[in-house]
């Protein structure tokens, strides 16, 4: 555990799982779509679920859905902002299956249902996170670092190809995991990665033929400062 | 990383933690050393505003439960003529009513337990007049520590009791202020040791699950166990048990608690009758 991550992260309470890691996981949720969402369902397992109201939970889901960080005073009037955003808002419960206490699915989507997300993470302790589901297709990423998401059309070389697109960027490589539907089917990976990838690297992947869809998610696992007024944190790629 | 390891160096913690952190060339005037110093000010500015905030404010929590104490004991008579001790229990619990109103804290290393470091620490630091800077180089001390009992077992109530919560806190902020008084590397491995190993087997059992009662009251009474200890170490006293077994004895003694004492509220004093009464109020609510 790196030493910030300790004496940190700077934070609305009460609680750094219920709360701050609720938080991260729906802003890297807010991040994984271009534009904010028109409605989002948050479904709440365990813990999640169970105590969710007391420890401020749904606020704190709400407010990373708006872009907020954890440390972001407005987090507990995130209901009034979502009211001024038009973002609707829905809380359902369910088991999830045999997964961390503090689970939550996020799905959010557009007015007309369009650009639909579905990221699946748990808040596993100090306000740390781990998203193991993004749109059906099991990864694995922490929001330590940047995060490269990537559905691509399963074939040969497609790995390969983005790794050379992060190394010619000066790009380097701390996690990648990648998954698949079915051979030949449809495939996702994670990079986590030490920056950001350029923007010309980034229309490079995205003019490929076979890469379907691509997000750059910022690290949340900083910023402690208060953001400017109104802004809700970096805009997405 | 063991604390036998850090024990071995001669110096200060600090300096042994920050070189594995940032490499052996990170010193003063480097870009990685500043802006990781940076980050370490602006995180002492916050626990010093929720001090403040905590200070100033009597009002109560959402359940109502918590939101006077600090300023009440902040503006009472100190009839024990003891103003550290009454300053550093005033400081550990403004940060902890601070979060329970969803105030702006540091986790340190969670929110229950944030109160726990700024209370002794920067509790000792007033009481001494000190300089703000000079409390950079225990924080680091404190976030080394709190680092290396997370390699033994999950920093958190539902993990191992408060045991498992409190305790790393009270060792880190026991080592950070054994480091702010001049105590070497030994000296503050062994102010940690002896605050943890007299936290073992402390249970979690939050009132509703509200990270109120008892996590308010005791941060301020670990602060003070904090301090002590440091005092302790500084007078050349040592953990009979070194320290990377204590950790291992509180990692042991925490899981064989049943869940019902790990954060679930549903044992030890959230399973009373106030303490159910209070929760089946709240559900309803």
């Amino acid at each position: 555990m790196a030493m910030l991550d300790v004496l940190g992260p700077v934070m609305i309470g009460p609680s750094s799982s219920h709360t701050a890691g609720a938080c991260r996981l729906a802003l890297l949720a807010r991040h994984a779509r271009l534009a904010p969402p028109a409605r989002v369902t948050f479904t709440l397992h365990g813990s999640f679920a169970k105590t969710a109201h007391g420890h401020g939970t749904n606020v704190a889901l709400i407010a990373g859905m708006l872009g907020m960080q954890p440390s972001d005073p407005r987090l507990p009037d995130a209901h009034d902002h979502a009211r001024d955003a038009g973002l609707e808002v829905v809380f359902e419960t369910a088991d999830l299956g045999d997964v961390h206490p503090n689970t939550v699915r996020i799905d959010a989507e557009g007015p007309g249902g369009e650009d639909a997300v579905s990221l699946t993470g748990s808040s596993v302790g100090g306000g740390l996170v781990k998203v193991f589901n993004v749109n059906g297709f099991g990864i694995d990423f922490s929001g330590a670092s940047h995060t490269l998401l990537v559905r691509h059309d399963d074939r040969p070389g497609v790995i390969a190809r983005v790794a050379r697109v992060v190394a010619d960027d000066d790009g380097n490589i701390a996690t990648l995991h990648s998954a698949r539907k079915r051979k030949g089917g449809d495939a996702m990976m994670s990079v986590e990665m030490d920056k950001r990838l350029s923007q010309p690297a980034l229309d490079y992947l995205a003019s490929l033929g076979y890469v379907q869809w691509l997000r750059m998610l910022p690290e949340v696992l900083s910023g402690d400062g208060v953001p400017e007024d109104g802004a809700l944190g970096e805009e997405p790629v | 990383m063991t604390f036998q390891e850090v024990l071995a160096y001669d110096g200060p913690a600090s300096t042994f933690f920050l070189q594995d952190e940032l490499g052996d060339d990170a010193r003063p005037g480097d870009a990685a050393y500043e802006a990781f110093m940076d980050t370490l000010r602006g995180r002492l500015e916050a626990m010093r505003a929720s001090i403040d905030a905590g200070l100033a404010s009597s009002a109560k929590s959402r359940t109502g439960m918590v939101g006077w104490n600090a300023k009440g004991l902040h503006e009472a008579e100190d009839r024990l003529n003891a103003p550290l001790l009454k300053r550093v229990q005033a400081y550990a619990m403004a940060v902890n009513e601070e979060n329970a109103r969803m105030g702006r804290i540091v986790a340190a290393p969670t929110a229950g337990s944030a109160g726990t470091l700024p209370g002794a620490l920067i509790g000792v630091a007033d009481h001494l007049g000190l300089d703000d800077e000079d409390l950079l180089l225990p924080m680091v001390t404190s976030a080394g520590v709190g680092g290396v009992i997370s390699e033994t077992m999950f920093i958190a109530g539902a993990s191992g009791g408060c045991g498992a919560e409190i305790g790393p806190s009270a060792a880190m902020a026991a080592a950070a202020v054994t480091e702010l008084l001049g105590g070497n590397a030994k000296a503050a491995m062994h102010a940690g040791a002896l605050a943890l190993v007299n936290t073992i087997g402390l249970v979690c059992d939050p009132v509703g699950g509200y990270v109120e009662v008892p996590c308010v009251s005791r941060n301020a009474f670990y602060s003070v166990h904090a301090v002590a200890s440091a005092q302790m170490a500084l007078s050349g006293l040592e953990s009979f048990i070194p320290p990377d077994e204590v950790v291992g004895a509180m990692a042991s003694v925490g899981r064989m608690l049943p869940t019902e004492l790990r954060e679930t509220g549903e044992g030890g004093i959230a399973d009373t009758p106030t303490g159910r009464r209070i929760a089946l109020q709240m559900a309803q609510d």
